[in-house]
């Protein structure tokens, strides 16, 4: 088991003859039961063609009707990066990853709402994707990395995501699933959503959330954590020495308001019973530590 | 008008910094979409000023310095005058001069532009602002009765008397939204529909310029009951700066970090700290986490730097370059997790780097990911004294005692 994206998942890449589009197909093609997984690819006037034998389509309807993909990731330069979100939702796809970045804000509260009430999920903009090793890769991580386990792993951030992986690995431990939610202020699933999914996931044992400095989740997630949670969650936030008013790359990662601050929350979370990785190079040893701890399993009974 | 620097203006587009713009320009845009502004010319020398009081006549005039940072009346830089000899003593004294707010950094910011506006009959000063919100994915326009102070220290204190309206992206803000926002602010019932009128137009702004903050503190209400913005502050998506030139137009480098400035030429992500450690990492959430352990083990890092996905040689000479002027700089860790991009081809670039600017400070280096042993082949076969790191901890261990001794080790 895992959560979201599996072997038996089908995807279509919106934007498949692009640079980075092509490339990221091919990496996940080639990545585990991926041969089977990528069954379409969508650019506009380009039907009819194909990519690697990926036959590509006109329009995501045709790509779903066709293979019956029902999984879009999209590589589509940020102008047009929204619209092809909307095209997923109308289209009734299960989930949209969307890996652009870079897309006005404005566009995405836009589409954002225009997904009210509608049944597709969106990960991202902004994100690196998700992985189930060795089943399935949707983005631009790097696969070998990965092994599969016991532990989910999500985290607004691409390359401290695959550190903690790689942190988790040192350690002997594989992945459930891992998952980018992407560093924009508008956009899809947060960790609060992902938690509740590793939550009910039978191969997730224990969680990784990586946060960073920016907005509020990280404190809704720790309630969540709080009220709901039945597995061991760990937890680390960057950006604590980040000067206020300053943007840190991510656009969701600023500190404004007086809100967003870092230490609050790393108390929100701690409160939560989130044991705090307190340096970025103790993700995978708190984890493990908080695995073996307590003699066996005892943390089922907290 | 001035002329902006144009040559550098495409290159800023990239930043990944929000734009920001100045009071007098913020005002140009609002009065497009019927926001009333006090009269008022922007000036660039005391001339200038003397002369722009003189056509907007009147007998009280609002001297006010035009740089990007709020704070400027407590700085000093905001004065009332009641004569053209009081205009002219005001703009000498404040044009050129380091304007220190608690936005600016203690070096302060050297005035270049003044606003001249007319004096403004003040009977009530209101606060309102309009940000994205993340929680409710939408443009939520901020309002109180208590303008002119720090609306921070509002939402600290009196939190109650912030009001807020999430505005439907498809409707815009509607009639009575905006009406009823007027009331609990405490406008006259008189001013009700320009007030309204003011709101809506604010929002139009916001939208269709893609502003990522637009802020009238004080919004007044004057002693005949008109509502006028006294002061304006807009930012900009950059990611949406491609659909805006006329906004790109706007930009006035001066005001900016020139490290900052240069790096976005070349496609980085900097941004300039106060301490001694230079950092070179790829993506942002490992680049601020690569601060805090700094931090961690006693050290200062002396900014921040996201080479993006695709560093190239070339990408990582800039960067060194770059980091290489602040001359606070005492050592330099490059922090790099391969994923796509090689070990292999991140530690040449690394090596060509070293030996173009030929570097004098230490330089640790911590690989992982992809081709790492290959990586770290290149580094020790180079001859230079590259401190290589096993991990994070031991990178920032490195890197601290480099900095404080000076030497490699």
């Amino acid at each position: 088991m895992s959560i979201l994206i599996d072997r038996n998942t089908r995807v279509v890449t919106q934007g498949i003859t692009g640079k980075t589009g092509q490339f990221h197909t091919k990496m996940g093609w080639e990545y585990a039961n991926g041969r089977n997984c990528y069954v379409a690819g969508v650019t506009p006037k380009k039907g009819g063609q194909s990519y690697e034998g990926i036959p590509i389509f006109e329009t995501v309807r045709e790509a779903k009707e066709k293979t019956g993909a029902t999984v879009s990731v999209i590589y589509v330069p940020p102008p047009y990066a929204a619209a092809a979100i909307d095209e997923a939702v109308d289209a009734g796809l299960d989930l949209v990853i969307c890996i652009t970045e870079g897309i006005p804000v404005r566009d995405m509260i836009r589409t954002r709402y225009r997904m009210q009430g509608k049944k597709t999920l969106l990960i991202g903009p902004n994100c690196p994707g998700v992985i189930t090793p060795d089943e399935i890769k949707i983005g631009i991580m790097p696969g070998h990395i990965h092994k599969k386990g016991p532990v989910g792993v999500v985290s607004r951030s691409g390359t401290l995501t695959y550190e903690a992986v790689g942190q988790l690995m040192e350690q002997g431990l594989g992945q459930s699933t891992c998952v980018g939610i992407g560093g924009d202020p508008v956009n899809g699933l947060k960790h609060v959503d992902v938690l509740r999914m590793f939550n009910d996931d039978p191969a997730t044992e224990a969680v990784v959330m990586v946060g960073e400095i920016g907005g509020t989740n990280e404190e809704e997630a720790a309630r969540w954590v709080k009220a709901n949670m039945k597995k061991p969650v760990v937890g680390f936030i960057a950006g604590v020495t980040a000067p206020p008013g300053k943007r840190m790359g991510h656009a969701g990662a600023i500190i404004s308001g007086g809100k967003g601050k870092a230490e609050d929350k790393v108390a929100a979370m701690e409160s939560a019973g989130i044991a705090i990785a307190d340096s970025p190079a103790s993700l995978g040893t708190t984890l493990a530590k908080v695995l073996g701890g307590g003699g066996g399993k005892g943390w089922f009974s907290r | 008008m001035t002329s902006v620097k144009a040559g550098a203006q495409k290159a800023v587009i990239d930043s990944g910094l929000p734009m920001k713009i100045h009071e007098y320009q913020g005002k140009e845009i609002l009065r497009k979409y019927g926001v009333a502004t006090p009269r008022g010319f922007p000036c660039f020398t005391v001339d200038e000023a003397v002369e722009a009081a003189r056509k907007l006549g009147g007998d009280t005039w609002v001297v006010k310095a035009q740089i990007h940072a709020g704070g400027r009346g407590k700085g000093g830089g905001v004065k009332l005058a009641r004569s053209h000899d009081e205009v002219k003593r005001h703009a000498s004294a404040i044009l050129g001069m380091q304007l220190k707010t608690h936005q600016t950094g203690p070096g302060g910011q050297k005035v270049r532009r003044l606003l001249i506006e007319e004096g403004a009959d003040i009977r009530k000063e209101l606060y309102v602002g309009m940000v994205v919100d993340r929680g409710t994915q939408r443009v939520v326009l901020m309002a109180s009765s208590e303008g002119g102070v720090d609306i921070e220290e509002v939402a600290a204190k009196s939190p109650g008397k912030i009001h807020r309206v999430a505005i439907d992206p498809a409707a815009g803000l509607a009639d009575g939204e905006a009406e009823d926002i007027a009331r609990r602010i405490g406008i006259p019932q008189r001013a009700i529909p320009q007030a309204r009128d003011l709101l809506k137009g604010l929002y139009r702004a916001f939208d269709e310029t893609d502003a990522s903050l637009a802020e009238v503190n004080p919004l007044i209400v004057t002693g005949d009951e008109r509502v006028l913005a006294l002061d304006a502050k807009m930012n900009f998506d950059d990611n949406a700066l491609f659909r805006h030139p006329e906004i790109v137009a706007l930009r006035d480098l001066d005001e900016e970090d020139p490290a900052e400035v240069e790096a976005s030429k070349f496609d980085l992500s900097y941004i300039s700290l106060d301490g001694d450690i230079g950092c070179l990492v790829n993506g942002a959430g490992l680049a601020m986490a690569t601060m805090d352990i700094i931090k961690l083990y006693g050290g200062n890092p002396a900014n921040f730097l996201d080479v993006g996905g695709g560093a190239s040689a070339e990408k990582v000479t800039e960067a060194f370059k770059i980091m290489l002027r602040n001359p606070n700089l005492k050592a330099i860790l490059v922090n790099i997790f391969g994923g796509i991009m090689k070990c292999d081809v991140i530690a040449e670039g690394v090596v060509a780097a070293a030996r173009q600017v030929s570097l004098k400070v230490p330089l640790v280096v911590r690989l992982e990911g992809t081709n790492v042993e290959l990586g770290k082949k290149i580094l020790a076969q180079s001859r230079l004294p590259i401190i290589s790191a096993a991990n994070m901890a031991d990178a920032a261990q490195k890197i601290v005692a480099a900095a404080k001794t000076g030497r490699a080790g």
